[in-house]
């Protein structure tokens, strides 16, 4: 296996990444544990290499704490109601398996929307089909075809909030296009 | 005072989620539908109780380490649940009629299928890359 010595765009984040988390562990962020912390990240990128994850170079912070608030919203609302349901229907519940196409086609952005997916109680990734970015999710109380159209319509408002944090120009601009014409 | 009614708060409430996933184990009817449940004391609950450790403490050098607690949770537990609930659904334990809509059948099917056909003239062709490799990938080990 190859990889290219040192591509920046890749690196440096995952090195800025490995030294905060380095030195969070040993809760000193002095100049004593970051610089050790440095060096022992750019060891471990070279070393132990992962494959290379495609960035698009952009990233809206803005974007990012708003979707973090909604996250935050989201996941106390769904939590509660799945512990409603738990109490109300129990053994009578009716589930289903939704498959839903995204967008994109970067196989990050595919794994934070299957991530916040499945992180929010009510629903998880069952089973994930990378060449046609299909999510298949099985979802709690799913009853009408109606239900499910709303599962896939928050899969892919979930989706455009991560593009409008990470995605490419391209995606952004056919996102913009799509909301300027409902 | 005020941090300790804060404190007890937050750790009531993680509690409390920890409460709803063991009503929810107990009263869901199967396997994939439990699986909601599990993880819900890991997101929230955690969440909760982290905060509550935080504002307890009060040192800001703790609050990276109790961020990265919870961050790791965030990116290992979906990680679980999709493994188990992708086992679980081709091991067939759920149980099917509890389901209003499968749109994973058709799939999962066709690409045991599928791979059933391309051994066979071909031998050990190992996985190619197709529409059908991820839900197809690993169905014949699975079952």
């Amino acid at each position: 296996m190859s990889r290219q010595k040192f591509s920046l765009v890749t690196d440096i984040p995952l090195i800025i990444w490995l030294t905060l988390v380095w030195s969070a562990l040993w809760q000193d962020f002095g100049p004593g544990t970051l610089i050790p912390g440095f060096i022992i990240a750019i060891v471990v990128v070279n070393f132990f290499y992962l494959p290379p994850v495609g960035l698009s170079g952009r990233f809206n912070v803005l974007s990012l704490i708003a979707f973090s608030g909604r996250f935050l919203v989201d996941l106390v609302t769904a939590s509660f109601e799945v512990f409603w349901l738990a109490i109300s229907k129990g053994p009578d519940l009716r589930n289903a398996v939704v498959a839903v196409r995204l967008r994109t086609r970067s196989d990050l952005i595919l794994t934070a929307t299957g991530h916040v997916t499945s992180l929010v109680p009510g629903s998880f990734v069952l089973e994930v089909d990378r060449g046609s970015s299909t999510l298949y999710l099985h979802c709690l109380n799913i009853v009408t075809p109606k239900d499910a159209d709303a599962v896939r319509a928050s899969v892919l408002r979930s989706e455009a909030g991560l593009i409008r944090i990470m995605g490419t120009r391209k995606e952004l601009d056919e996102l913009r296009a799509e909301e300027s014409t409902p | 005072m005020l941090t300790d009614v804060i404190v007890s708060i937050l750790l009531i409430g993680g509690a409390f989620m920890s409460l709803a996933a063991g009503i929810g184990l107990l009263r869901f009817p199967d396997l994939l539908s439990r699986m909601h449940a599990a993880t819900k004391p890991q997101v929230l609950g955690l969440l909760l109780v982290l905060a509550a450790l935080a504002v307890e403490t009060g040192s800001w050098l703790l609050l990276p380490v109790l961020f990265l607690c919870w961050l790791f949770q965030l990116l290992t537990s979906p990680v679980s649940a999709l493994m188990v609930g992708r086992t679980g659904y081709r091991t067939r334990h759920l149980r099917r009629e509890l389901l209003t809509l499968d749109e994973l059948d058709d799939v999962v099917e066709r690409a045991i299928v599928d791979q059933a056909e391309r051994q066979r003239p071909a031998g050990a062709d190992g996985a190619d890359a197709g529409v059908q490799d991820g839900p197809g990938g690993s169905a014949g080990a699975a079952r």
